[in-house]
């Protein structure tokens, strides 16, 4: 319970900093850039590292690649999708998720990242 | 000077929106740990960069760039909807500097100390970032 208490904290901190700096940057595209902050990976990484150690941590890296390219194919697909409607912004930026799912598990499933350690 | 600094853009962000943040944050780092000990770490870390705060900060976004229209009297959906691509061209750059954090990550993790590996990782993210967002904003 201590740990899920400290990954809470140390990853709705460090989103929060990350989150605070994109906020005062401009111009917006720029400040875009923090919303793919490595503040998640940076919270989870030091907790794992520390607690099962670098193999485990590596490991966490390597798929974690995966998902920021998922990540690219889901900000992309918003990017053009809001851009070209004329309805209001909300609804796709979460509807869209479902390219992160798809782009992420279809590329760990293609990779093989399962069978490899 | 290209990129500014505005203190006074943390007034316009309310209470409730930064506790959503810190909430969500927490919530996404605690999930990604506990898939990553129930299906191991190589789904896990999928979860790494998962878009947990995209949504919210676009809608955020919108919403101000609503009001701010609104109060001119104008339609402000089109604003927002604007604001959000352009959040989520500069999101799909930053994703490059992700991975190329999460890639320092990996390939430095098991050799070096945690300290040195993470501060690689952070320039790796902040170069390959920004200098993206340059070539972009040159090349138009």
């Amino acid at each position: 319970m201590t740990e899920l208490v400290i990954r809470f904290l140390v990853g709705g901190a460090l989103v929060s900093a990350f989150a605070a700096v994109g906020t005062i940057l401009k111009p917006k595209s720029f400040a875009g850039l923090f919303g793919a902050s490595p503040a998640i990976a940076l919270a989870t990484l030091i907790l794992t590292a520390r607690r099962d150690g670098p193999v485990y941590a590596s490991m966490e890296a390597r798929s974690g690649i995966v998902g920021a390219f998922a990540f690219c194919a889901y900000a992309y697909s918003v990017m053009k999708f809001v851009a070209r409607r004329k309805s209001d912004a909300k609804i796709p930026t979460y509807a869209f998720l479902l390219v992160w799912f798809l782009v992420a598990f279809g590329l760990w499933w293609v990779l093989g990242l399962g069978r490899i350690s | 000077m290209i990129v500014k600094f505005s203190l006074g853009a943390l007034k316009e962000t309310s209470a409730k929106d930064y506790a959503i943040r810190f909430i969500l944050g927490g919530l996404v780092t605690v999930v990604t740990g506990l898939i990553a000990k129930k299906f191991g770490p190589t789904v896990g870390g999928l979860f790494l960069a998962f878009p947990a705060i995209f949504p919210a900060t676009a809608t955020l976004i919108a919403t101000q760039q609503k009001e701010k229209k609104e109060r001119l009297s104008l339609n402000g959906v089109m604003r927002g909807r604007l604001a959000v691509a352009v959040e989520a061209k500069g999101t799909t750059l930053g994703c490059m500097g992700l991975a190329a954090f999460l890639l320092t990550v990996f390939l430095l993790i098991k050799n070096q100390p945690l300290a040195v590996v993470l501060g690689a990782a952070i320039a790796a993210w902040t170069t390959v970032s920004g200098l993206l967002w340059l070539l972009v904003k040159r090349g138009r």
